[in-house]
């Protein structure tokens, strides 16, 4: 069992490998091998993109859902319906992608410092690190809606742990409700970096791995300790790592949907209005699909704005190191 | 390597609470699986009054669990093979081949990674729709059209992370076989699938898992007969009458062969995925 967790060495973003003298083929033959690809592309991407862009100019309510060429044209009156932050619809739409945010900066933040914590720990060898390994792995392991199922009986008022375990260390005096108000949105970072912590871990861990153990012993010579070796050799060398890491985190927790959605349902308290549920809201359970439209479109416009300073940054952070 | 004492005493503690979080509903999940309702309609118990198997039993009966699971495997198991049978031609091409797009359909796979999925899910829910309308063919609500929606997030990654997999098999390989009399694509069915076949299988997995877990596209795009277990457990688990102690049992049930799979494949999977981070 010790060793089900250890993680191949030498193919982390840090160390890459000897380059090896590549050797390009030509001909027609790749076209050939893409065209399954290129064709279900197409079909499963590029064109809804499309359609979805086109949608959000339409007048697309559940009347001509089944005829959307007789859905009229709506210009960008779906746009300024959503982004007029006066009327109900912007407003609550503004709301949500705030709470989004707030709650993505938490859940990551935590996440990734749970996962660094976890992987500097189990950095050296000691007795059941294995099993340590793999029970830190589990939360990642299990099929999301059932873990999250069952955090939603944990949550339960009378019957879940939750209230138990607080009332039995005495820390609250009387049972909470945690699926509604308030306590909805911490329920739900709580469960989201249950969740996402070991994946941070793993990525982590195998990143360190890459690590040569003598810049270790070198920082330890120069009167290094245990908190200026995590300073001075790991987090520089795990830069790399953390930068696609923080990225990919960022982007599953912003995009969530299976969490708040098993959760909370289709209609989560408005303290918990996740971005994702907020749309799915709009189109599937209000039949407007301009306006669903309209908030996708303006979504995706701003991850891919996100992403691209993000990598901008990054890239130039590295030339000035 | 000299360790001070508070570190060891920090890791202790560290390594505790965060197993014990990650732990806490697993162990939530499994004892109240085996224990009679009357405990899981109090307050919550640590222990079973006493224990029993009839949750596991009786949940085939609450809710309809084998149609549920008979739908989940279908889909998953489709989506996933073919992802991977479509995935391995392309990422063959990208491995091993310099041709014109080449960059540009690396840079497709891999941004539409990061798009939401309800940027997929409504147009694709209106054009299933016109396309019953039109051609009377049901994609909405069928699993054909569950398992096409599903192979927007299998296929992507299944290309990205088996290119990362082929680009670990040396060129000189295939080379041989080539020089041996195999025509590139001989080589490619003779040498190259057999040696990539634990990033194929890792893949495989992996795409199941995803697949096994998805929510969104399933609870548009299913009805009644073609539910998935995703959606299933989810509606049944937040109704207001709820026997805890069987949909604890269904979801450790379906639960146990995925979290097998991941932690003895995970190696794989690390590896694929930090190889892909770096290009």
């Amino acid at each position: 069992m010790v060793d089900t967790i250890r993680v191949e060495k030498g193919v982390t973003a840090s160390a890459p490998p000897p380059p090896r003298k590549r050797r390009w083929r030509r001909g027609w033959l790749p076209y050939v091998l893409l065209i399954p690809a290129i064709l279900l592309e197409l079909l499963i991407h590029i064109i809804p993109m499309l359609a979805g862009v086109g949608i959000s100019f339409l007048q697309l309510t559940e009347l001509y859902l089944s005829n959307w060429r007789a859905a009229p044209f709506a210009g960008f009156s779906n746009y300024t319906l959503v982004v007029n932050f006066n009327g109900a619809i912007g407003q609550a739409l503004l709301h949500s992608f705030v709470v989004t945010i707030l709650y993505t900066v938490i859940v990551l933040a935590v996440s990734w410092t749970f996962g660094m914590a976890a992987a500097v720990f189990t950095q050296r060898v000691f007795r059941g690190r294995g099993v340590i390994r793999t029970i830190f792995l589990i939360p990642y392991a299990l099929p999301v809606f059932a873990s999250v199922i069952t955090w939603n009986f944990m949550l339960q008022r009378d019957t879940g742990v939750v209230n138990q375990l607080l009332l039995d260390l005495h820390l609250i005096h009387s049972r909470a409700f945690w699926l509604i108000g308030q306590n909805s949105f911490y329920s739900l970072v709580v469960v989201a970096i249950w969740r996402s912590w070991p994946f941070a871990f793993l990525i982590l861990t195998a990143g360190m791995q890459s690590i040569p153990t003598d810049l270790y012993e070198a920082a330890a010579i120069d009167g290094s300790g245990a908190i200026g070796q995590v300073r001075h050799v790991t987090l520089p060398l795990l830069r790399p790592v953390n930068r696609v890491l923080l990225l990919v985190l960022f982007l599953w927790t912003f995009n969530d949907f299976t969490v708040p959605f098993t959760l909370f349902g289709s209609a989560p308290p408005t303290q918990a209005d996740i971005i994702s549920i907020h749309i799915y809201e709009n189109s599937f359970v209000s039949w407007n699909f301009g306006t669903g439209s309209a908030m996708s479109v303006l979504l995706l416009l701003f991850l891919l704005v996100i992403t691209v300073i993000y990598l901008a940054v990054g890239r130039r952070g590295e030339r000035h190191a | 390597m000299h360790e001070p004492v508070w570190f060891r005493w920090a890791r202790v503690v560290v390594l505790t609470l965060l197993g014990l979080f990650a732990l806490m509903p697993v162990y939530v999940m499994l004892s109240a699986s085996l224990k009679p309702l009357s405990d899981v309609q109090g307050a919550f118990r640590w222990l079973p009054s006493h224990l029993t198997v009839a949750p596991f039993i009786d949940m085939w009966k609450t809710i309809p669990l084998l149609r549920y699971l008979e739908n989940s495997l279908i889909v998953a198991t489709a989506a996933s093979v073919a992802s991977v049978l479509i995935a391995l031609l392309a990422s063959y091409a990208i491995s091993r081949y310099r041709f014109h797009g080449r960059q540009v359909f690396s840079i497709t796979i891999l941004s539409t990674q990061m798009f939401p999925g309800i940027l997929f899910l409504l147009p694709l829910f209106v054009i299933f729709v016109n396309i019953g309308q039109v051609t009377g063919i049901n994609l909405y609500g069928s699993r054909t059209g569950l398992i096409i929606t599903y192979m927007t997030f299998t296929l992507p990654f299944a290309i990205w992370m088996l290119a990362a997999y082929l680009d670990t098999i040396p060129r000189e390989l295939d080379q041989a076989a080539e020089v041996d009399g195999s025509g590139p694509m001989g080589a490619f069915i003779r040498v190259v699938i057999p040696a990539a076949i634990p990033g194929i299988v890792a893949v495989l997995v992996y795409a199941f898992m995803t697949a096994w877990s998805e929510q969104l596209f399933a609870s548009v795009l299913t009805n009644d007969s073609t539910r998935t277990l995703a959606v299933g457990l989810q509606g049944y688990a937040t109704q207001n009458q709820v026997y805890w102690n069987q949909i604890m049992a269904a979801s450790l049930t379906v639960s146990v062969p995925i979290v097998v799979g991941f932690l003895l494949l995970q190696r794989f999977l690390v590896a694929g995925m930090t190889a892909g981070s770096v290009k």
